[in-house]
């Protein structure tokens, strides 16, 4: 390693010491702010270093990681909303009593696990990166340890991720048992030498789905999306939902793209099966919920399945895409669940469709705010979500990807259904007895609210003005990617 | 740029409306007033000023900025003749449904107005956007304020009407993204540069199966839109639970963007797909315009009455669209003008019986002629209007489009015909139910206040206008129409001869007019 090395690992680094500063501080004196202004400071600054790599071009660490555009534009968005995510946090935690601050020294350690995820190039960096983000979350999720449900959540996660680590290791183990290379470039090649894919490479490659697959809360491995996200704290079922997803799709796109994976029909053929029955199993029974955290479990499945055309289409218009459509959810999901945590009381999240009865005229700018979000996830014009909908529609055209582009048509529709729902229930008449009482103190107040104000100007903005947006991605993507989009 | 500033106007009138109920409670009505009005003024300045200055070209202003030029989306608004009389019809009825609100909405009614002024603000955009992938955004901006006013401010089951109709439009608008999708690519592919710019994409050649599938998915929204008969099954609910204003808007407006969509987008993108496709959409608009008179005939609810009457008559304008020619489409302009003041004075009329009696069941009416007379002469008016009375708008509506349907259908024209019969069945029957009878329950019944006239007063006078001299209305839609059948006009050379068009503009004065049309009509035969 040298100090051009160093400098390219500048983001981990800055995350990895973050984590021990928070560590040391918190032996010696426990206090929220500190801890999080400590937090927050090390995600400033990791992006920060990220915008001085704009200028590095491509750099390879051999044999784990590559730093290239889709890298530095992965871990940018992964580190905002990890950012985004702590100050929501702070605003919950503080009202509760429970020991917070190591929380954020998990939070810190699952968001460096994400960005490893996305700049590894190799099966060793990919299960480090995975095992960092998932050891933290087992934690994370069950951090409001009183809670019932948050325990629950918090193994049901631990013993099926372990679960499906075990299967993602045992399919990179007969990966390598065939092509001899945990590097994904080298295994491409051994692919292409072998003249196909080989029944015990394609057989590694289904066992790496599963794993990949359970991380993405995809179907059949969707199983604990509920589960979790109803039992976690509303900040983290946002971060699950957005950052560790992210990080995992931002892996199977670089890995896939390597591969060539979509040379393969069968490959194709699975990816296919899974992006149908994601849409439809997420939209159908998120029409049965009647708790919004679980309603938006379902939903981000669905949302899943959405972004699996675009990644399907498998060129450079699909990728960007993706990226186009993961940073309008990003925003749309973080807003989502911050408006969820803002309302939650000491006892409970706020996650039944009752609390939501008449938001739009106790708090007519949280319901506005909550409004849009929704109509982003159902891609409504106006919003970012729209665009993001409408790229991947013209992904999946022009590759001609028919039925799922027309699965994709009747899942919104179906989908904007319970969107809905959540919108007619805010602009009822409130009962007389839910009106709110003053919870949070006005400068937390103050604080998530100028939050999510961000967040939903930025997703009007993207979604009147889009093209900002799609120049950057273009350019960050295009002009030092060493991925070779074909 | 003036057409950015309207829709601007509007957008920012609602804002502001939204705001101002915080300073005092009637600020918003007053706001949203001014911006219509200023909106409708501005319109009419264009037609004083460009209108009447005949160019070369059917098209009378045009703006174009790119947006996203990445996809090849640009910021592009033309105004014809066509936008400009709809545009016209929708700050009038805007006008009228502020009014008509002023005293029936009482609460958060700074969030209704901003609704009101979105849907505007949409439904402008609807018309003015010459870009396919704008055309959509505005075709969606204007459904969810159309929700929120059916949701919030409707009658007892207003929650299942909005989301029946939100559902409806927002599923088969996304089946014409897909063919706008479809239509981008294909020209893409055949000439290199992307774009959804609606006068490049006039230059697409499509293969026949190609052109098929797509003009279906522009067919799936404006026919739901529009409605025609199997697709027609969200409106009577929507209509009926609508508030007043939602009511007007969604009859008066809505309905006309589907019609719109296919004058302009449907007849000149596909010219051949719609000739193969026409003899269906006449028999679907025949079977509408029977099937929609019938059940308007056998509702109490008076407000779903005027629903069904609304499919019966938009029946009248597939018919004429798929007739391919002058004279039919002459009439289907008329009739989207004309069926959007009668229907919407009719719901103003319900609106006004429903405020004094909280009542929409016809059975529970009657006798109110001689308690209210002023109203009653009002109602008569709609109500002849409805039916298609000579003198009345409808009537010079309803007859060039049979007369353009004839000769591209002759029978299904005949049995369009009885729908005229109908029409006067169900329209005479209101008044029977509602102004003559017997009063059982001797209920006092408060004439129209000075306000209410003031909405209602000038309705009658532009529904006299357009049926005694509808020759403004015509000269400013012909150019339009003109362009919008350019591609048939050599594929259909027997429909539009030169003898009818001749006759069809006369320099002589109005009362020769019709009569002439009349002999030209029989000579054919």
């Amino acid at each position: 390693m040298n100090s051009n090395d160093f400098l390219h690992l500048m983001p981990l680094l800055i995350l990895t010491f973050g984590a021990i500063i928070n560590m040391l501080v918190i032996s010696v004196w426990r206090n929220h702010k500190i801890i999080y202004v400590i937090t927050a400071l090390s995600m400033l600054a990791a992006f920060g270093s990220l915008l001085e790599q704009r200028t590095l071009g491509p750099h390879h660490i051999d044999p784990l990681f590559i730093i290239d555009g889709f890298a530095v534009f992965y871990m940018g968005i992964i580190l905002l909303t990890a950012l985004l995510i702590s100050m929501l946090s702070y605003a919950y935690f503080e009202q509760r009593e429970e020991q917070k601050e190591e929380y954020y020294l998990l939070l810190i350690l699952s968001t460096l696990g994400a960005c490893v995820l996305v700049l590894s190039k190799h099966f060793a960096s990919l299960f480090l990166g995975l095992e960092i983000l998932s050891v933290a979350l087992y934690a994370l999720i069950a951090y409001l340890r009183k809670r019932e449900r948050s325990d629950e959540g918090g193994i049901k996660y631990l013993i099926l991720a372990a679960f499906s680590s075990a299967f993602l290791l045992f399919g990179m183990a007969l990966v390598y048992a065939s092509a001899g290379t945990m590097e994904f470039a080298a295994i491409a090649t051994a692919i292409a030498s072998a003249g196909g894919l080989s029944l015990l490479m394609l057989t590694g490659f289904g066992m790496m789905i599963v794993g990949v697959g359970f991380k993405l809360g995809v179907v059949p491995f969707h199983m604990w999306t509920p589960d979790v996200y109803e039992g976690a704290p509303a900040p983290v079922t946002a971060f699950i939902a957005t950052v560790s997803k992210g990080g995992m799709l931002g892996l199977l796109i670089r890995f896939f793209m390597e591969v060539d994976g979509f040379r393969y029909p069968a490959l194709v053929l699975i990816f296919t099966i899974i992006a149908v029955a994601s849409m439809f199993v997420g939209n159908l029974l998120a029409l049965m919920q009647r708790n919004v955290k679980r309603i938006l479990a379902y939903s981000s499945i669905a949302h899943m399945g959405y972004l699996l055309v675009a990644f399907l289409a498998g060129n450079e218009m699909g990728v960007q895409a993706i990226t186009f459509y993961l940073v309008a959810y990003f925003i749309t999901t973080v807003g989502a669940f911050g408006i969820v945590a803002m309302l939650s009381d000491k006892v409970r999240d706020a996650e039944l469709l009752s609390d939501y009865k008449g938001l739009l005229w106790r708090r007519p700018w949280t319901a506005t705010i909550f409004t849009a979000m929704l109509l982003s996830l159902a891609g409504i014009p106006l919003t970012g979500g729209f665009v993001g909908k409408f790229y991947i529609l013209a992904a999946g055209v022009n590759t001609g990807l028919w039925l799922l582009v027309v699965t994709l048509i009747i899942n919104s529709v179906i989908g904007l259904y319970y969107y809905i729902k959540i919108i007619a229930v805010m602009f009822q008449q409130p009962d007389a007895a839910t009106e709110a009482t003053a919870r949070l103190r006005p400068a937390i107040y103050v604080a998530s609210m100028g939050t999510l104000t961000i967040l939903a100007l930025l997703l009007v903005g993207i979604g009147i003005y889009p093209t900002a947006l799609l120049n950057l991605i273009a350019t960050v993507l295009d002009s030092y990617s060493t991925v070779a989009f074909r | 740029m003036i057409l950015l500033w309207l829709i601007v106007l509007l957008l920012a009138g609602g804002l502001l409306a939204w705001i101002a109920q915080r300073w005092h409670p009637s600020a918003p009505r007053w706001i949203a007033l001014f911006t219509v009005l200023s909106s409708l003024l501005l319109t009419m300045l264009l037609w004083v000023n460009d209108g009447a200055s005949p160019t070369d070209t059917a098209w009378l202003i045009r703006l174009e900025q790119p947006w996203i030029p990445q996809w090849g989306v640009g910021f592009s608004l033309a105004l014809d003749g066509l936008s400009l009389l709809l545009l016209l019809l929708t700050f009038f009825l805007g006008l009228l449904a502020v009014l008509i609100s002023w005293r029936e909405i009482q609460h958060k009614v700074g969030f209704f107005h901003f609704n009101l002024l979105w849907v505007l603000a949409g439904i402008s955009g609807v018309f003015l956007a010459m870009d396919l992938f704008l055309f959509y955004f505005f075709w969606e901006v204007m459904l969810i304020p159309m929700y929120f006013l059916i949701g919030i401010w409707g009658h007892e089951k207003k929650r299942y009407a909005a989301y029946k109709f939100f559902l409806f439009t927002q599923a088969s608008g996304l089946l014409m993204l897909l063919a706008i999708l479809g239509l981008y690519f294909i020209h893409g592919n055949q000439t290199g540069t992307y774009t959804f710019n609606y006068f490049e994409l006039l230059n697409t050649t499509l293969a026949p199966v190609a052109a098929r599938w797509l003009m279906f998915g522009f067919l799936a929204a404006f026919l739901v839109k529009l409605p025609v008969v199997p697709f027609h099954s969200w409106l009577p609910d929507a209509h009926s639970q609508a508030p007043t204003a939602g009511s007007v808007i969604l009859a008066g407006l809505l309905l006309k963007t589907g019609a719109y969509g296919l004058l302009r987008f449907v007849l000149p993108l596909f010219p051949t797909a719609t000739v193969e496709f026409a003899p269906w959409a006449m028999l679907l608009g025949v079977i509408g315009i029977l099937y929609g008179a019938i059940l308007a005939y056998s509702q109490t609810d008076l407000k779903r009455l005027v629903a069904y009457t609304s499919v019966s008559h938009m029946g009248f304008v597939i018919l004429g669209v798929f007739a391919f020619n002058e004279w039919a489409l002459q009439g289907v302009v008329m009739q989207m003008i004309a069926h959007g003041l009668s229907t919407g004075a009719l719901f103003i009329l319900a609106g006004f019986l429903y405020e004094r009696l909280h009542t929409r069941d016809m059975n529970k009416m009657g006798g109110f002629w001689t308690t209210a007379p002023k109203m009653g002469v009002m109602a008569l008016v709609f109500v002849m209007a409805s039916l298609g009375l000579p003198g009345l708008g409808n009537f010079i509506a309803e007859f060039l489009t049979l007369v353009g349907a004839w000769q591209a259908n002759n029978w299904l024209t005949v049995f369009a015909t009885i729908g005229l019969v109908l029409a006067t069945a169900y329209s005479l029957r209101i008044m029977q139910k509602v102004f003559l009878e017997r009063n059982l329950k001797q209920q006092v019944l408060p004439d129209l206040t000075f306000r209410e006239m003031l909405i209602a007063a000038p309705m009658v006078v532009l529904m006299l206008w357009l049926g005694l001299y509808p020759q403004p209305v015509l000269d400013l839609a012909q150019p339009a129409i003109k362009q919008q059948l350019q591609a048939y006009t050599p594929a259909v050379p027997a429909v539009t001869s030169p003898a009818p068009q001749t006759a069809f503009y006369p320099p002589a004065t109005d009362s020769t007019y019709f009569q002439k049309m009349k002999g030209e009509t029989y000579e054919f035969k």
